[in-house]
């Protein structure tokens, strides 16, 4: 027995407003702490806090020009040759970030090493280009490379300050503790990067599974409050 | 039917209870480390009571803790945090901080054990995840020996030992009445200066508290294997393995490696390959996988000891060693009756997939 109708999947379409669109990317889809992407810079170079911000900070400014030249762009880049165009684009702005890091301070540039040429093929920055800047507006895909960017920074953050601190005592480079203060050297290396993240994955899910635990019941008491009125 | 459903009752393997119960086996396993418990008290003098105190308090008071908090009744009841924790507390170095000793301990409990289920599910022997993560964490207070029997362990701690948490050890006071000594191993690794085979048996030498006395420990492990409750093909495949390995390097290069009478006794292979190697968890099931599993080990330690940068593998040796028995027991697996051996493998193959 077949439906005389085809059954039609209504798409809807949710217009978010732009405030949401920037805050989404800082907490419900934090590229780290959610989406779980760009895992080689975060278990790589977090093992001090400046080199955290600097690596967020470059990824965050590839991720900005890339989507808006994408947006820009949108209309005119043919679809099967599309993952090419946008490594091309990402490409032109790590190399602008590589230089810059290189212009402002040679010794950062050092100890991020091949990473930050490796932005290039950072999943979260091809991920937004593919998923987002190539199918909306360039306001929107701003504020969305905008909320991105600081998410990840924000996550290379929680990771690189709690690595230097319990490796090496300091907080960019200011000492935090007493002369005596026993390093942590496990924190500083590779496994310390796994040990940190697998924390963070941790607190952070618990958080998200307290706020879905309540939120049935907000609702609930919300229709209560609406069919008593 | 219906009467049919009464009379059979169908149930998975094993039919057979061995009567035996986890507690039981633990608690033995307990009263098998006691010798060597006892000598490390005697050797490293209060000290040492101390640290191996709060490393098995630590251990339980974790599992039960991490039990509470997930909600789980507590398996503290069953001794195996007993048998960890000091198990994990004669694997460190004398003098020692404690809020080391206290952090190892966490880690062993909850990052080896809980995490991946509690007993029967841990991938790695728990006691060697904290040691593991220490030696990682603080590489210079795991290699600091407090000598053995100094004159005046009995009255006093090591100025190390009672360290305010998060400070770095002083070990000046230790150093005064009796420099802080190397072990037999780094002696002739770095100064190719033997130690007498008898010091080495019988714990007349410097090293963590509980590996030192080699003949208490195999005691301890001859009792177990007596009470068949542990399984001796493993040490017995690590020590055919570590005797015959340097014995040919030995004759090959006398100055350079050493003998396998110092190579069994010296370090922790005597420890790890008795109560270490043989975690009932993270060994292989299979009595070929256990033999294969033997060698590795042993053949793992040699490696380390006559290669590598470190004086000591025996640690790294058992933990890769656990990380290779499952697939040990993939490729061991008997041939079931009533198949081909070799349709077997592939649909044992399949069967573990699932």
């Amino acid at each position: 027995m077949q439906p005389e109708k085809p059954i039609v999947i209504r798409k809807e379409v949710v217009r978010r407003g732009s405030a949401d669109e920037f805050l989404k990317g800082l907490w419900r889809e934090n590229p780290v702490f959610v989406q779980v992407l760009g895992m080689c810079p975060v278990l790589a170079v977090t093992n001090s806090a400046i080199n955290a911000l600097t690596m967020g900070l470059a990824t965050a400014f590839v991720l900005l020009l890339s989507n808006l030249l994408v947006s820009c762009l949108r209309h005119y880049i043919p679809p099967q040759v599309r993952i090419a165009t946008f490594i091309l684009i990402i490409a032109t702005f790590v190399t602008v970030v590589d230089y810059l890091i290189q212009a402002i301070s040679l010794e950062i540039h050092k100890s991020l090493g091949a990473f930050i040429s490796l932005i290039v093929v950072n999943c979260l920055i091809l991920g937004r280009a593919e998923a987002f800047a190539s199918r909306n507006s360039i306001g929107r895909s701003l504020l969305d490379a905008l909320g991105m960017g600081a998410g990840f920074t924000f996550a290379l953050l929680c990771m690189g300050g709690v690595r230097e601190i319990l490796g090496g005592g300091t907080l960019f480079g200011v000492a935090l503790f007493a002369d005596n203060y026993q390093p942590w050297v496990v924190m500083i290396l590779p496994s310390g990067g796994f040990f940190t993240l697998g924390a963070w994955l941790l607190l952070f899910n618990r958080i998200k599974q307290r706020q879905q635990r309540k939120q049935p019941r907000l609702q609930a008491r919300l229709q209560e409050m609406g069919s008593e009125q | 039917m219906n009467d049919l459903r009464k009379t059979l009752e169908i149930s998975t393997s094993p039919h057979i209870a061995s009567g035996r119960s986890v507690e039981d086996i633990m608690r033995n396993v307990v009263w098998a480390l006691l010798p060597a418990t006892a000598f490390a008290i005697y050797a490293f003098g209060i000290g040492a009571l101390l640290t191996l105190s709060v490393a098995t308090l630590t251990c339980v008071a974790t599992e039960h803790l991490l039990c509470r908090g997930g909600g789980r009744r507590s398996t503290v009841g069953d001794w195996s945090a007993v048998v960890t924790g000091l198990l994990y507390g004669l694997t460190l170095p004398p003098g020692l901080p404690l809020w080391m000793v206290v952090g190892g301990g966490v880690v062993a409990l909850a990052l080896g054990k809980y995490l991946f289920g509690g007993l029967g599910y841990n991938a790695f022997n728990p006691a060697l995840v904290g040691r593991a993560f220490l030696q990682a964490a603080f590489p210079a207070a795991m290699t600091t020996w407090t000598p053995a029997l100094a004159p005046e362990r009995f009255q006093v701690l090591p100025s190390s030992t009672l360290t305010l948490p998060f400070m770095t050890p002083d070990y000046s006071l230790t150093a005064a009445d009796g420099v802080t000594g190397a072990t037999p191993l780094a002696l002739m690794k770095f100064d190719q200066q033997p130690t007498g085979t008898y010091d080495l048996a019988f714990g007349f030498t410097g090293g963590s508290m509980g590996e030192t006395c080699g003949v208490l420990i195999l005691l301890g492990g001859i009792w177990l294997v007596a009470r068949k409750m542990m399984n001796w093909r493993i040490p017995a495949a690590i020590f055919g393995t570590v005797i015959i390995l340097s014995a040919l390097f030995n004759g090959l290069d006398p100055a350079r490696y050493p003998g396998p009478w110092f190579t069994l006794f010296s370090g922790g292979l005597m420890l790890g390959a008795v109560f270490m190697a043989t975690d009932m968890v993270a060994s292989p099931m299979t009595s070929l996988g256990v033999v294969i599993y033997g060698i590795v080990i042993g053949a793992l330690i040699i490696v380390i000891r006559f290669w590598g940068g470190m004086p000591e593998g025996v640690m790294y040796a058992i933990l890769l060693g656990n990380a290779l028995s499952p697939h040990i027991d993939a490729l061991t697996q008997p041939r079931v009756f009533g198949y081909k051996s070799g349709l077997k493998s592939e649909r044992y193959h399949e069967d573990y997939r699932q």
